[in-house]
């Protein structure tokens, strides 16, 4: 009887498998709901503010349709250029300062030492925390008279003058954008290196591969596809940040962090300029498509196959 | 924007104590009146959340038991207060009376036809007109028009100094722009920073502080009229050029340190400069005081000390001239029920009224407040202020606030970048010039 039984549940399995695909591929319908939310609530918008790009409107009176006049405006407004390179210098920064950390970390933190798992929930703390309450603390920080800067002088040099210089500023959004996301790409990788066949470590220390040569030869390899999700979502991050401007720098000193999207809330919300806002908007929206097509392209991402062929 | 509300926040922060005790005996009232927005008009009062807002209820609740008209009073956080505004001024949610900045701030409303003249008020009642210190009233106009009354305290801008630092230092309070580059030259070379000035890009309305006395000592306040009514070849003005000058001089010569442009208002920022003697002066609003006194109640009772701006030699403009904001006004909206609003305007300078405010630490800006101030926190200092504004022949108000907010933003951001070096007076000139 027991054998029976038995039998009869492995013949079951194939069965099982063939009768799923009977049940049908998922159509157009299931597709409705998530297609309606995004109708409503990105592409409807989008399309206001395009419209909105093309009038003049102060938000009382109603919008005076005034053409390309908007985007005219990019050519000569100086500043746009420059928010525009102030937000690629971020976007580099983020990625060059995030990537080798996030990836060093994660492959420390899937391991199996001792105090890892004290010491990772330790590392993961600051992504708990409000991107808000995390540039107001930096603030204090880094305050010239009375924060760290003043006690470490020698590090900062002469008078602690950090975010009010034009590279301190840019470097501090760096520092305190990585420190509360480096987290978050630590685990990503830690999990996709927890994946990673022992197998594969096993044969190559049998060749005689040090701990450095299996990291370049096997991890980092095996992370590539985490490599690309991971510096998508720091692009996207980094293309759209803007509370950590607003609260550490508020886009100075002078204009020297004033970043694309910090750029478009000022004239929108904060002049009621709400065209050139719109403008501004979807000029935003144009260059970051571009550098996630780019992205695509480059990584190779469109026709990516799985890291463990043959594994 | 940003920075006004701050301020409304630090005065609230300072006198909510004494408004607590008011807050017990006015705060009954509540929304008595709500039934009665009938097809006339609606009476609801918007205001911005602050220890005043007690002294406020209580005229509104002793208004509503003698009139057939109801007054509702409502009143909403100060972050997000001027948004809230804004979006219902375009609905048909508007208020019919609300709390505001005056001026520039009111530039918009005036143009879409949201505001109510009030001279027709004063016509029918002068003394709406007479009961105010003139140089405050005249920034209730736009175009000329009357739309806003004064309901709040006054809150020039002036020097504060550490008596302390400075006794040390062998310096007096500047009297005279040469004795202030004088004191500078002698402070620095201390080692102390003479002027604490916020630099950090959320705080450039402190070096505003600056270019609008300077403009106003050297060129008058025809200078910034001028600019405020619109025309942008006011910016040409030698005296402009001249400010920015000095300012480059200044920040030349040290006179607000080598790390300003890091530093931002407030505790922890500059106040925190002044009172622990790192720095000896600063030019602030009056809401200084209550900042120093919250922060340190030691300071502020022993060592903090204040003069008015300094006279520039040879300059055109009087010495006595003020700058910073003038009051809060109140303005009536189309959607009110005109004839309760204009009579409920009286109890702005009612007797009870002013000295509940000069019982909340304000220092209101009516004829009859000289004679409630002695029952103010501080007499001394209240009548200072009191002085300062009554004495002024003119009261410029805050640059960003007469100009509106799309003149006002990009133009802070000019006079930082001068303060910082990163643009010469002449680059100044030409870029403020330029703003449309």
């Amino acid at each position: 009887m027991v054998s029976l039984t038995a039998t009869r549940r492995v013949t079951r399995q194939p069965e099982a498998r063939r009768v799923a695909p009977s049940v049908g591929r998922p159509g157009v319908v299931w597709a409705l709901p998530g297609l309606i939310f995004f109708a409503v609530f990105a592409v409807l918008p989008m399309a206001g503010v395009a419209y909105l790009s093309l009038t003049d409107w102060n938000g009382l009176s109603s919008p005076q349709f005034v053409g390309l006049e908007n985007w005219a405006r990019f050519t000569t407004d100086p500043q746009i250029l420059q928010s525009i390179w102030l937000t690629a210098v971020l976007l580099v920064g983020n990625v060059a300062v995030q990537m080798p950390i996030s990836i060093l970390l994660g492959v420390w933190a899937a391991g199996h030492q001792r105090n890892r798992a004290v010491l990772s929930a330790i590392f993961f703390l600051p992504l708990l925390l409000s991107t808000a309450a995390t540039a107001i603390m930096w603030r204090q920080l880094l305050d010239p008279n009375f924060g760290v800067p003043a006690q470490l002088a020698a590090v900062f040099g002469g008078d602690g003058n950090f975010v009010g210089t034009p590279r301190g500023a840019m470097i501090a959004l760096v520092i305190v954008t990585s420190w509360q996301f480096v987290p978050f790409h630590s685990l990503l990788f830690q999990g996709a290196a927890r994946a990673i066949p022992h197998t594969l470590y096993q044969a190559a220390m049998i060749d005689g591969a040090g701990r450095v040569r299996q990291f370049f030869s096997i991890t980092l390899p095996q992370l590539r596809n985490t490599i690309v999700t991971s510096g998508t979502f720091m692009v996207v991050g980094g293309l759209t940040a803007f509370d950590v401007v607003l609260v550490l720098t508020n886009g100075g000193p002078g204009t020297d962090t004033t970043i694309l999207p910090f750029r478009m809330y000022r004239e929108a919300f904060q002049t009621y300029n709400y065209g050139y806002g719109s403008a501004i908007a979807l000029l935003l929206l144009i260059v970051a498509t571009a550098v996630s097509l780019l992205l695509v392209r480059l990584s190779g991402y469109d026709k990516m196959q799985s890291t463990q062929e043959g594994v | 924007m940003r920075n006004n509300s701050r301020l409304m926040r630090r005065v609230g922060a300072v006198v909510g104590g004494l408004s607590l005790v008011l807050s017990v005996a006015a705060c009954g009232g509540g929304a008595s009146g709500a039934a009665d927005t009938q097809a006339s008009g609606n009476l609801n009062y918007w205001t911005q959340q602050d220890p005043t807002d007690p002294v406020l209820q209580g005229a509104v609740d002793s208004f509503n038991e003698t009139s057939d008209a109801k007054v509702t009073l409502q009143a909403f956080a100060s972050n997000g207060y001027k948004d809230k505004v804004r979006a219902a001024m375009s609905s048909s949610d508007m208020p019919g009376m609300f709390f505001n900045w005056g001026g520039g701030s009111l530039n918009d409303y005036v143009e879409a036809g949201k505001l109510v003249d009030l001279g027709e008020a004063v016509q029918s009642n002068p003394e709406l007109e007479s009961s105010f210190l003139p140089s405050v009233l005249d920034i209730g106009k736009v175009d000329g028009k009357l739309v806003g009354i004064p309901m709040r305290g006054t809150q020039p801008v002036f020097i504060f100094y550490n008596k302390k630092v400075m006794a040390d230092a062998g310096v007096e309070p500047p009297t005279t722009y040469a004795e202030l580059e004088a004191s500078v030259k002698t402070l620095s070379d201390q080692g102390i920073t003479p002027f604490a000035v916020a630099g950090n890009a959320d705080s450039g309305w402190t070096e505003l502080m600056w270019v609008s006395y300077l403009v106003d000592r050297i060129g008058g306040p025809e200078v910034f009229n001028k600019i405020a009514s619109g025309d942008a070849s006011g910016w040409q003005d030698p005296a402009v050029l001249q400010a920015a000058q000095d300012i480059k001089e200044l920040v030349d010569a040290g006179a607000f340190g080598t790390n300003f442009q890091s530093v931002s208002y407030g505790s922890g920022g500059t106040s925190t400069l002044l009172s622990s003697g790192k720095a000896a002066m600063q030019l602030m609003g009056s809401w200084e005081y209550g900042t120093q006194v919250a922060d340190s109640p030691d300071f502020a009772a022993n060592d903090l000390g204040w003069v008015p701006f300094p006279a520039y030699e040879g300059g055109k403009g009087d010495p006595a001239n003020v700058v910073g904001n003038p009051s809060n006004f109140v303005s009536v909206t189309t959607s009110a029920d005109k004839a309760a609003a204009f009579e409920f305007l009286e109890t702005t300078y009612s007797d009870s009224y002013v000295q509940g405010l000069v019982d909340a630490g304000e220092v209101p800006v009516t004829t009859n407040a000289e004679a409630a101030l002695a029952s103010a926190p501080n007499p001394d200092y209240a009548q200072f202020q009191y002085d300062l504004v009554a004495n002024a022949p003119s009261f410029t108000q805050s640059w960003d606030q007469a100009l509106g907010l799309d003149i006002g933003t990009p133009m802070i951001t000019e006079i930082q970048k001068l303060f910082n070096g990163q643009s010469t007076p002449e680059q100044f000139v030409s870029a403020v010039s330029a703003l449309p």
